[in-house]
């Protein structure tokens, strides 16, 4: 088993353990530990994923067609993503290698409403509080009650884009949350001409607002730009969707992963051949699997997945506002933004740009009203769906058997392939920012921003939004409760 | 003066033919009462108690019990929509009943009573069985997680198919859904999709193989109306047609 400076103190039971649990303001529920010496200085620091949830089993003899709506069940925030990349792998299954143009625009107009909607929850709702009042400010203002007080307009637009997300959504899938939209081979509704006429009313305010709110995240860079830049910030090897021309495309491509220099390691591998390329590690102290490049092994092989990786590495965005975007933030502070953590959140936003801009695209799109909606082909053993789901790379991988069921699956989410790369964020901040000093509530909500900038899907999100207990023990060596503190 | 003999249900006359049921002679009076084992197709089978009626005092099932004059009815009453409830949160204890990811979802008699009589909870700790599917046949799936023990399929088979398909057997809590083979196998019967029984499970047992989510939500069965709205609107009107 491989160990990262940090992950690992080599005598834990001398060091003292600060518990942040739950984790507040992310989707699902994880910890971060951190054990301390005599002086305060951090020997360690993990962050762990505490859930168990064991979809890869239980689907085991279902019916095929059965599992896109089961498994988007993973989560509450972006269930389409699974709903999506479990269709493109029962598509191979069912043997449509190319769907109707109706049935890829409509899933693309899907998964652009889930990518706006997703995106406009995490940056307004769940990190505009820390980002707008400071990261160790008020606590009981820093959630998005606070924003909509200072803020109003900030938060009523965060609300009525990730709105206008959900109905795009609604309109494709049949539910805001956890439709049945998407099915293998195809889609099971197009659009009506009424539905259209309905979202094509207030795209182009979406289309401002976004362009607003990466404005923002802009002004947040220049306003504090030495901590901004250097921020839990560390060099990363990167993995994400390409489509075949370079342009980002969150819904299809080939896989493109690169050094944390910019050096290519794989360009456009089919993915349907994904595990010759990645692989896993299990590590002791996590439920939480660690992906690795096979190419460089499982210590050196982590990556980073998600908005940061996807708007950094690819070679354009194929809509014009949010290319200008892209070349702006890739050319601010000589190219340092786009390479620190907090670059999540600014990169974030370009995307969710991109996708009204794309989602305005396809509503001039006459073929989103057509009725040619399956097709099929050769019946497979095997299928392999991968997607760009708002939090990175998504791998969904499924065997059928002769009697339509599922005999084996695995699924590769986004935070999985983050995981390493997290913890690599929490260590920094925690050196940066904790070691050797008094910790208070507003430095070890530090740790949460960090971990926050990844927009972790911990499962699904029912949590209250800011209002999450934070719990923190001291323990002295002997165990025993030095000190604790708690919230809400 | 109406010679055609009449019950009071729910303190309405209700006319009847000779030979009906209270049953069926309310629905063809547009009157509801819940229903779930009963199908006007098929003879009624009186297991599923959901119509459970008070009947000149006496609770009794609505479906078997024939229309006599001078008889007074009982079904819309908060005492006997509670008893339903409890029947309605049974039947989902004693499955494995996960809407969410049901592709009968919408089109499931089970769960449009239970959004009809407003089951609101659980009710019971639900018992989970561990119950595998049966995917044998290449047309055919039969997902035992969801049988209720209505027998419209052993009834449809026999009296509209010609055929010994399904079968219940077992006692009590044992008791279960079985096909007619040696090897136990839905494969190795004579059941055929086209079939009578294939069409009526009104849970999501037997089920056309590759159909899934094909239906979009809103266009579902009960998205449209809930079930006590359809069971009229589906009934014979005989009554109706004689006049007529």
């Amino acid at each position: 088993m491989s160990t990262l400076p940090l992950e690992t103190a080599a005598h834990p039971e001398q060091l003292r353990r600060v518990v942040i649990e739950p984790l507040s303001r992310v989707e699902g529920h994880g910890k971060v530990t951190l054990l301390l010496d005599e002086d305060g200085h951090v020997e360690q620091a993990r962050l762990h994923i505490v859930e168990f949830r064991a979809f890869e089993k239980f689907i085991q003899g279902r019916p095929y067609w059965e599992v896109p709506v089961t498994v988007q069940r993973l989560c509450g925030i972006c269930p389409v993503s699974h709903h999506l990349a479990a269709c493109k792998a029962l598509d191979q299954v069912v043997g449509a290698t190319t769907l109707t143009p109706t049935a890829e625009k409509i899933r693309r107009l899907m998964h652009y409403g889930q990518i706006l909607q997703s995106h406009a929850l995490h940056f307004f709702h769940l990190s505009s509080p820390d980002l707008l009042f400071g990261f160790g400010s008020d606590v009981a203002r820093r959630n998005i009650v606070g924003v909509a007080a200072a803020y109003p307009d900030i938060a009523r637009q965060g609300v009525l884009l990730r709105k206008y997300g959900q109905e795009v959504v609604r309109h494709t899938a049949g539910k805001r949350i956890h439709g049945t939209g998407s099915v293998p081979g195809g889609v099971n509704k197009s659009l009506t001409a009424a539905e259209r006429d309905e979202l094509q009313k207030d795209i182009y305010q979406m289309i401002a607002w976004s362009r607003d709110a990466v404005r923002l995240v802009r002004q947040l860079f220049e306003q504090d730009l030495a901590t901004y830049r250097s921020f839990g910030t560390f060099a990363a090897r990167t993995l994400s969707l390409v489509r075949a021309d370079g342009a980002m495309d969150l819904y299809h491509g080939g896989l493109r992963a690169q050094g944390a220099d910019g050096g290519m390691i794989f360009d456009h591998v089919d993915y349907g051949h994904y595990w010759e390329q990645i692989s896993e590690e299990v590590k002791a102290w996590s439920y939480m699997k660690f992906p690795y490049l096979r190419a460089l092994g499982h210590e050196n092989g982590w990556y980073r997945v998600g908005p940061l990786t996807r708007v950094t590495r690819c070679d354009f965005i194929p809509t014009p506002l949010a290319d200008r975007e892209r070349r702006e933030f890739m050319a601010f502070d000589d190219g340092r933004a786009a390479l620190s953590t907090l670059g999540f959140h600014w990169a974030r936003m370009i995307e969710m740009l991109h996708a009204a801009e794309a989602i305005k695209d396809l509503l001039h799109d006459g073929d989103l009203l057509g009725t040619d909606l399956m097709t099929g082909g050769k019946r497979q053993a095997r299928g392999v769906g991968v997607i760009e789901a708002p939090r990175g790379t998504l791998i969904h991988h499924y065997r059928v058997d002769e009697n339509d069921q599922v005999v084996r699956a695995n699924l590769i989410v986004s935070t999985t392939h983050n995981n390493q790369a997290m913890n690599v964020a929490i260590r920094e901040v925690a050196r940066q920012y904790l070691d050797g000093r008094t910790l208070t509530e507003g430095l070890l909500n530090h740790i949460e921003v960090a971990v926050r900038a990844f927009d972790p899907c911990l499962s699904c999100a029912t949590h209250a939004v800011g209002r999450m207990p934070l719990a923190v023990e001291l323990l002295d060596a002997d165990g025993s409760v030095a000190h604790s503190m708690m919230r809400g | 003066m109406n010679a055609r003999p009449s019950f009071l249900l729910d303190g309405d006359e209700v006319p009847f033919e000779p030979g009906q049921t209270v049953m069926q002679a309310a629905l063809a009076a547009g009157r509801y009462i819940p229903h779930l084992c009963y199908h006007p197709e098929f003879t009624p089978h009186g297991s599923c108690k959901l119509c459970t009626a008070r009947i000149n005092g006496r609770l009794m099932a609505a479906c078997t019990t024939p229309a006599e004059t001078a008889t007074e009815v009982a079904s819309e009453t908060e005492e006997l929509n509670d008893l339903r409830r409890t029947l309605v949160q049974m039947l989902f204890a004693e499955g494995n009943h996960f809407c969410p990811s049901c592709e009968k979802s919408g089109n499931c008699v089970l769960q449009a009573l239970g959004y009809d009589l407003g089951v609101m909870t659980a009710g019971f700790r639900h018992f989970f069985p561990d119950r595998p599917v049966d995917a044998t046949h290449p047309e055919i799936l039969l997902d035992f997680n969801r049988c209720i023990l209505c027998e419209l399929c052993v009834r449809a088979a026999r009296e509209v198919d010609g055929k010994h398909v399904f079968s219940l057997a077992g006692r009590g809590l044992g008791k279960h859904l079985i096909v007619n083979a040696e090897s136990g196998r839905l494969a190795d019967t004579d059941v055929k999709v086209t079939d009578k029984a294939v069409e009526v499970c009104p849970v999501g047992v037997i089920l056309r193989k590759r159909v899934g989510f094909a239906t979009p939500i809103g266009a579902r069965r009960y998205d449209k109306s809930p079930i006590s709205a359809q069971a009229l609107a589906d009934a014979p009107r005989p009554l109706e047609r004689n006049r007529e």
